[in-house]
Parts: C-alpha cells; structure tokens; sequence
C-alpha cells in the first residue's frame, strides 16, 4: 500500500535533475612552459669568496644560467627573457610579487639564493607556482664549490621532475668516442663530457681503437670494446676511481658489450667458426652462456629494463630485422616489418619502447617502436645516423650522425645529435673534437 | 556474275557510308551529371532555440525600457508648461524665474531638445491633465502585457535551461578557450589512466568563485605524480583562461562546471 502511494507520489511531483555540465578537455597546446629563472641571489662577502675560488664574478647568475639552458633544452620550456623581470632576486625568493610574473605571462618561478658557508657552497632554490600564487617546492642542499655546474643540473632536475611528473636527465654524463684526423687514418679515443657537452674529458690516449663505449644503468662504470694487436678486448672501466680492467679476449669479430640492467652482466655478440650469436658474461665468475644459437648473424642485443626479455637483430628472415625473445634465448619473435633494413636496437629505460636504425631507400633513420613492434615512428632522417642510446628518463635519444665527403675526401664530420620523443626537439651536442658511438649514464644523484 | 559484283560492291559501300557518317550521330552522348553532393540533415532546433531566446527576451526589456523613457521623459514638459503658463502675471516671481533659467542652462542640451520635442510631438494631449493620466495608465498596462509576455518567454526558456547542458555553440567556445590555456605536460605516460576532473563554481561574468579536483586524495598517493602534474596543468589553465567564456544567459544552469582533462590523445600523438 505505501509503495502504491510513493508511486503515484512520484507521478505527480515529477523530481527536477539538476545534473552537473560536464565539458571534455581533450587537447590544449603544446607550446613550451612559460619559465622565469631568477639569479640566485647572493650576498656580497659569498660572493668575493667565490669570486677567489672559482673565478666567477656572481655565481648565482651562473646557476641560474645554466637552469635556464637546461630548460631551454628540452623544449618543453621557454625561459622568459631576465631583462623583463620587475623583482630583484633577493626579494622574490622571499615572497614574489605574483602579480608582476604573471605581468609577463611566466607560469612558474626558480628563485634562490647562494652562500658561502665554512668553505663550502650552499644552495637553497625555490619553485613557484605563479598562477596558483604558491610554493611548490623548496629544496636546500651543500658541497664543494668546484660542483657548482652539477648544482645547476640538480635544480633543473628537480624542477624538471615537479612540472612533468617524470625524472629529469640533467645531471648526467655521456661516454663517447672522440674522433680526430682524416677519415682513412683516424685516431679513436674515449671521451666524457656533461650532458650539455662542458667539463670534457679524455679517457684514453689514442694508441687503441676503441669502439661502442656503454654505461652501466646502475652506476658509473663503463664496458667498451678495444682492439689490442689486432684482437678485439672487452673492458670494464670505473669512471669513479679511473680503474680499468680487461673482461676477456674473445674470438673472431666481437660487438657492442652492453651491460645488463643489474649491471651484474654483460650481454655481446661474437662470431665463432664464422658464425655471430648472442652471448652473455657473468661479471663475477667470468661465465660465458650462449644465448641465440643459429647460423644468421645475431648482433646488437640490448636487455629490457627489467631483465626479462631481449631485443636484437638478425638476418634469419633474409633481411637484418629486429627481434625479441626471452633472457634465456627462448621465444624468439620478430617485431619490425616495415620497408628497409633495422639495425641497433635499445630498450627505453621506461620499458615502453625500442629505438633503432632503419636503412631505407639509402638513407638513416633514427625511430622508435613499441615493444610488439606497432606504431613505428621515425624521428630523424640523414645521409648517415645511427646509435641511438637513451637518455635515464626515456625521453631523448641521442646519436650520431655523419657528413658526406666531397670529390676530394673532404668535408667529412661525426657529430653528436639528441632528439626527442616528439621528434622536433633535434639538436647538435657540441664536442671538441669530431664524436661518435655516444652512451648516456644514469643520474648521478638519486 | 557481274551484277553479283555490283550488287555487293553497292552493299558494302552503303556499309562504310553508315559506319562513317550514320553512326557518330546514333551514337548516344553520355548524359552529363553533376556530382553527388551527400547532405547530411541534423535536427538542431532543439540547441538552437535556447541562445536566441535570451536575446528576444533582451529586445523586449529594451522596448520596455524605451516605454519606461518615453512615459519618464513626457512627465518635465508637463512642470514646464505649467511654469510658463504661471509665469506670466506676478513680478515678484521674476528672480525665481531666472533661477529656473539658469538651473536650464545647468543641464544638458541634450535634455532641451527632449523636451521641446515631447512638447511638439504631444502638443495637443499635453495641455489636458486627463488625458496625460490616460496615456500613463495606458503605458503602464501595456508594459504590464510586455512584462508577462517576457515573463512567459523566460518560464519556456528556464524548462529547456533546467534539463538542458550547454548548447554545441557554447561548449565549442569553452573548449577552444581552454585549449588555448592549457600546457600539457608532455613527459606524461600516454598509456596510463590520467583524467583530471576539476569541478568550478562560476561568476555570471565567468570568473572562478572555487576550483575543485574531483579526485584530489589520488595527488598525493605514492607513484601518483604523474596525475599530480597534470592536475596541476589543468588548474593552471583554467586559471590562466579566466573569466571562462560562458553564455551570458542561463545562470543557473553553469554556476557549476565540471571539465575533465584528459590528455592521452595529444600524448599518444
């Protein structure tokens, strides 16, 4: 009886829904983050003694200069021009006027502030938020004045972290072969640098080839592939201490060691009675286990992110194609299909993707798949180009690439390239001397 | 024999005659059609309908403004009429008169011409209190049928407004605004579900009272700072478009939005 009248209730007092409008945002721009990057205020007495140290007459500029490049770098950001700022560094890292940032369209803020305490440098810096009017982050931290670049590359990952949600790959450091001399007689080293190309080093003298530098993803060590009386040796080199040690002399042609993600193996190919396969070395006991077992050329393996699988490529289908397969060697499947040849496969640190070389029509391409082998997209097309290697976030490769030479021999270059995943963002890494082979290391802090 | 011959020498000439001249002419010219132009019909009368209520329901307020003007701008003439008409026999009221002069020349011209106009325009019934009072009564029943006319109108509206969202016009303006204010964050994983929904409470001029993320507790979970920065991104923008363009009618029906940012399309690429 109640539901009866509950019924006819409701019949006659229809109820009003007031739903809520509800509008999908499913595109917005794609144009860089509006960024101002303040000095890092600096007091006077900090400033005479920095001055005595490092030669740097306001190394709070400095730092901040080199936020402000690291920024640029990435395209994701557009550093706004110093001379607009209406308030002084010391003053805005304290409490800025939000009203004059957003004057000039600035979305987010760095400030902080230098100091020169007991002989060392200390840092604090600050990250706000312009049109929230809010801190976001504030971070402080000390060391030897001579770090003052990495201090830089520190904040940017930092800041870099807190605006796109993903680790940042400033401070970092890239292996390379340093290349001098004509093309038919050149002169091989290895060589570190910054990410951004400053504090460059030379790692060997030149007497030996050496050949596909590789970090190592969980510290700072190095495996590379040296020629020593016409026989290929693999090394192990810690750029910490500067120890070198010899890993095996392997037969026949030997290729591209590149370590495990535990760093505990290290995963090459050699050829043995005119055959390449896959191999793997225990670094430990010096174990060698064969992986691939068949009478292609199997080359370039490189290890997914968390050691369950492979990628590499081989020729078994007629054509050098990529491949994956399980760390032991089983379940061998082969993902690219596309026109042309693919060569140099590396698993992104974030899992999602292999990067590789493709030959096609005679000419080098630097691409990107995922890992089943779907949604192919190639980010840069050249003459020559290959050797793509990562940077520890996934989201830059870089590589080299080469210049054609004229009638003469002439005119010939390697240079280091990065591009990113959107394939716009392509730059020209500047070195010394002539580059190719490039590795990039994990972050350096954590 | 030799008539054979002719008989068919004649036949096959009159053959090569047909096919030469006959044949073009029998020949059909292929009809010339124009293309195929697919129409497709959408009802949009139901969307429609609702912006351009609000505008007649403006254009009535304004007549009945002008109504309201006319009845406020015939009363002065009245005051002055009488003025001149009293002024006339007392001289000690001479300096009230030139007061009143110069409070005239106090006021814009603008409101002389007015009066002189009403005063030639409504020459005859102003001189007859009766019927200035009939023509006010009058105005005021007619803007009384104006006034519930609009009324009905508004009552129609507000049923549509009530049930209704945003018409596609309106929504496609809020987008377009938003997007243009958006910066996606573009280190976001694609594959990941990241969709930000802000709920806002709305100025009538489309300035933003409150902001609110519908699912603030997942910003600061573990391994969740993927959704913080784009969360983050979506306010900003939506700080930054403000005041949003919303429709300058129906209130009610937007003082409460809800947007939902969902960047994996632009992310995928």
């Amino acid at each position: 009886m109640l539901y009866r009248y509950l019924l006819i209730l409701l019949i006659i007092f229809p109820i009003k829904a007031m739903a809520l409008i509800e509008v999908d945002i499913t595109r917005g721009n794609l144009s860089p983050l509006p960024v101002a990057v303040s000095p890092l205020s600096i007091d006077d007495n900090s400033k005479e003694n920095f001055k005595k140290i490092l030669k740097k007459e306001n190394l709070g500029a400095e730092i901040s200069l080199i936020v402000e490049n690291n920024l640029k770098q990435t395209g994701l950001f557009n550093p706004l021009d110093k001379n607009a700022f209406l308030q002084k560094p010391d003053v805005a890292n304290l409490k800025p006027r939000f009203e004059d940032w957003n004057l000039i369209k600035a979305q987010a803020l760095i400030t902080g502030k230098v100091t020169f305490v007991e002989d060392k440098l200390r840092v604090e810096f600050r990250l706000w938020d312009i049109l929230a009017g809010k801190e976001m982050m504030a971070l402080a931290f000390t060391t030897v004045p001579s770090n003052w670049r990495r201090v830089g590359h520190i904040i940017t990952d930092k800041v870099y972290e807190r605006l796109t949600g993903e680790k940042g790959y400033f401070d970092t450091r890239i292996i390379y072969v340093a290349e001098e001399g004509s093309k038919t007689n050149r002169i091989k080293k290895l060589a570190i640098m910054d990410q951004d190309g400053f504090n460059n080093k030379f790692l060997t003298l030149g007497n030996e080839l050496v050949l596909t530098p590789r970090f190592s993803p969980t510290n700072q060590m190095v495996t590379y592939l040296s020629y020593f009386r016409n026989l290929p040796r693999v090394y192990l080199l810690d750029i910490e201490t500067g120890m070198q040690e010899v890993v095996g002399d392997f037969p026949g042609m030997t290729f591209a060691p590149r370590f495990s993600p535990d760093g505990k193996k290290i995963i090459m190919s050699f050829a043995q009675d005119g055959n390449s396969d896959i191999y793997t070395m225990d670094l430990e006991n010096r174990i060698v286990e064969r992986i691939t077992n068949h009478p292609s050329i199997d080359t370039s393996p490189s290890y997914s992110p968390d050691g369950k699988y492979i990628t590499f490529n081989s020729d078994r289908s007629g054509y050098q194609q990529i491949y994956i397969m399980e760390s032991n060697g089983k379940n061998v499947k082969r993902i690219s299909f596309g026109n042309g040849l693919y060569g140099t496969p590396v698993w992104s640190p974030r899992g999602d993707l292999i990067a590789f070389t493709k030959l096609h029509k005679g000419k080098f391409y630097i691409g990107v798949m995922r890992t089943d082998g779907s949604g192919e997209r190639l980010l840069t097309e050249n003459f020559y180009q290959e050797a793509p290697s990562w940077s520890p976030n996934g989201r830059v490769l870089i590589f080299y690439r080469e210049t054609k030479t004229n009638a003469k021999g002439e005119g010939f270059s390697a240079k280091l390239w990065s591009i990113d995943l959107t394939g716009y963002n392509e730059r020209l890494i500047e070195t010394e001397t002539d580059a190719s082979d490039p590795s990039w290391s994990s972050l350096l802090t954590n | 024999m030799n008539r054979n011959i002719f008989i068919s020498f004649g036949f096959h000439i009159l053959l090569v005659l047909i096919t030469a001249m006959s044949l073009p002419f029998l020949a059909k010219k292929p009809i010339d059609l124009p293309p195929i132009v697919s129409v497709e019909l959408i009802q949009i009368t139901d969307k429609t309908n609702i912006p351009f209520a609000p505008k007649a329901k403006k254009i009535i307020e304004k007549v009945k403004e002008k109504e309201k003007k006319l009845v406020s701008e015939q009363a002065p003439p009245k005051a002055v009429k009488k003025d001149k008409q009293d002024a006339i026999p007392l001289p000690d009221e001479k300096l009230e008169k030139v007061k009143e002069i110069k409070e005239d020349k106090q006021n814009p011209e603008k409101v002389e011409t007015e009066i002189k106009q009403v005063s030639e325009f409504e020459k005859k019934d102003l001189f007859d209190p009766n019927n200035i009072a009939a023509l006010i009564d009058k105005s005021k029943v007619e803007s009384a049928e104006t006034n519930k006319k609009s009324n009905e109108i508004s009552q129609d509206q507000d049923k549509n407004i009530e049930f209704g969202g945003l018409t596609l016009s309106e929504e496609d303006a809020l987008k377009a605004q938003i997007f243009g204010c958006w910066s996606i964050p573009l280190g976001l994983p694609y594959n990941e579900n990241l969709l930000v929904r802000i709920k806002l409470q709305l100025k009538p001029d489309g300035s933003i009272i409150d902001s609110e993320i519908l699912d603030h507790a997942r910003m600061n979970k573990p391994g969740q700072g993927f959704y913080k920065v784009l969360a983050e991104s979506a306010l900003r923008a939506v700080k930054l478009c403000q005041p949003l363009r919303v429709p300058s009618t129906g209130y009610e029906r937007w003082k409460e939005l809800q947007l939902n940012f969902d960047a994996r399309e632009m992310l995928e690429g």
